[in-house]
């Protein structure tokens, strides 16, 4: 089992609040992520968990608390200065956010030709080491709009390691995939983690994905941070909403039937 | 009931705020373009041009018809007033000063806002609701000197080369008109058309241009980068950055007439 006490803090969340339009989206989160280890965010649809994510890499300010990534104090940072933070870490959207008018190569590409001043045959090189990586030498030239959901996926994660970053924050990693390639996912953020001794912090709802790669769990509802654990511990949790969550059943504390004057109560609370 | 003073006064408030925000676009992309080369951070030469071949080169058919049949109508409805007056070739020099001064900078940029202004906003909109604007950000690289730099540019240089093609195709339109309706002589009307036209003529149209150019540019890209709600989205910030180029150009050109033609400038 991984030691936490003696390792390094990479990702520090110091009591973050969060509210949009009077509503408390994060209430309250307290969270230390430590180096190489594959940390997984879950919980529920609007629990807050992307909005969580996106604090951690500095897309949006809290409303209080403070977010510490890789030592630096990043929740006053404007842009320009969180530029030498995030050249140090990699992410992974939800819909691969992959730029339309570039092709496979070129995608994976930008961040060298932007930061670095290599030669573009080493550039070529890298891209090619980085596909072999993520399966899919050869691809290059084709555009986004010409491979599959999977593939762009995985496109966009080559993307994010072509810096080498320290961290990889991935959000839904295998959202809308079919199994197996859920599966190719969920080994190639544990072949990345150990290959490259990357951090990896994982947001998602896939319990097959989180009990297979996480070191340790941190089980979101309603703003609150639940429980923290390591998939071993979560799974013997004795709190109910952690039990119905994992389980997948429909009924339980989260409420199937729910009345509208509760449900819109919830929403504006 | 809402008060109606506070609904146009949230409507008024919103728009400044949105105004403020163009400011502060257009100052940031000010800053690229100037300061970025010094920190070895130019915005990159492919996209600029690929940015003038869409904006510029492939406008460049619907302006020359555009601007060819705004010719022929502003000589056929002036011949008919000349005419009474026997002075039928002073049809030359009402087209071109027309076309110099008003018409080819102003229907040149309703043209390039509807074409191009909104290209601009459903493109950085599409990138916008997909991430991809995110995901630059992610990468340390900055929107605005990665998407908006190119594309102002780019408006900026091509909307006054537009507008010369326009005033010399407003120009061939009423020759036509001149020549096979009025019997003028080709060589009378064009040089009946340069005695006329000044060089303060051009230069005023040439400057609407460039403002009318720098007005497109950063309404479409700031109307596209705050494209939010999916698909629909993207469709309304469309819309709504061609209907608001259109009205700030025709603003823009009264502001800078009356400068122009009422300050002796």
């Amino acid at each position: 089992m991984l030691q936490t006490d003696d390792k390094e803090v990479v990702v520090e969340v110091t009591d973050l609040v969060k509210e949009f339009a009077g509503r408390r989206v994060l209430n309250g989160i307290n969270m230390k992520i430590y180096r190489g280890e594959t940390f997984v965010i879950m919980g529920g649809s609007g629990c807050g968990k992307s909005t969580l994510l996106r604090h951690v890499i500095g897309n949006i300010k809290p409303t209080s608390g403070r977010v510490k990534l890789l030592g630096t104090d990043i929740t006053d940072l404007v842009e320009e200065q969180l530029d030498d933070v995030r050249k140090k870490i990699g992410m992974s959207f939800q819909s691969s956010a992959l730029f339309d008018s570039m092709n496979v190569g070129e995608n994976v590409s930008l961040p060298l030709r932007e930061h670095t001043k290599l030669d573009k045959t080493v550039i070529d090189i890298m891209v090619k080491m980085k596909l072999e990586l993520v399966g899919l030498r050869g691809f290059e030239n084709l555009m986004p709009s010409e491979i599959s959901g999977g593939m762009k996926k995985r496109v966009g994660l080559a993307r994010a390691i072509a810096m080498d970053p320290q961290i990889i924050f991935y959000d839904e990693p295998t959202a809308g995939l079919d199994p197996i390639m859920s599966a190719v996912i969920d080994k190639l953020i544990i072949d990345l983690s150990k290959k490259l001794s990357i951090t990896s912090v994982v947001v998602t709802h896939d319990m097959k994905s989180v009990m297979t790669i996480a070191d340790r769990i941190a089980m979101l509802y309603e703003g609150r941070v639940l429980e923290i654990g390591t998939p071993v511990e979560i799974k013997r949790s004795k709190n109910e909403i952690v039990q119905q969550f994992i389980n997948g059943s429909f009924d339980g504390p989260i409420k199937f039937f729910q009345e509208k004057d509760d449900y819109l109560e919830q929403l504006t609370k | 009931m809402r008060n109606p003073i506070e609904v146009v006064g949230g409507i008024f408030l919103g728009v400044m705020k949105d105004m403020v925000s163009i400011l502060a676009l257009f100052f940031n992309t000010i800053a690229w373009i100037f300061l970025g080369p010094f920190k070895g951070k130019a915005a990159s030469r492919q996209s600029i041009f690929q940015q003038m071949v869409f904006a510029g080169v492939q406008s460049v058919i619907i302006v020359f018809f555009i601007s060819m049949f705004t010719g022929i109508v502003i000589a056929m409805q002036s011949a008919y007033q000349l005419k009474q007056l026997g002075a039928v070739i002073y049809v030359a020099a009402m087209v071109s000063i027309s076309m110099a001064r008003e018409l080819g900078p102003v229907f040149t940029a309703l043209v390039v806002a509807g074409r191009v202004g909104s290209a601009i906003a459903a493109e950085l909109g599409t990138m916008k609701v997909s991430e991809q604007i995110e995901a630059l950000e992610t990468l340390a690289l900055d929107p605005v000197r990665f998407l908006v730099v190119p594309r102002f540019l780019a408006l900026v240089v091509m909307m006054p080369v537009l507008t010369l093609i326009a005033d010399a195709m407003g120009v061939v339109g009423g020759m036509i008109v001149g020549v096979f309706n009025l019997q003028l002589n080709v060589y009378r009307y064009i040089t009946f058309t340069f005695e006329f036209l000044t060089w303060k003529d051009v230069w005023t149209g040439l400057i609407k241009s460039i403002a009318f150019g720098v007005a497109i540019a950063m309404i479409s890209c700031y109307v596209g980068l705050r494209t939010g709600g999916g698909a629909e989205g993207v469709g309304k910030s469309t819309t709504l950055s061609v209907v608001i180029s259109f009205i700030i150009v025709i603003f823009i050109d009264v502001i800078l007439t009356g400068l122009f033609y009422f300050s002796q400038v």
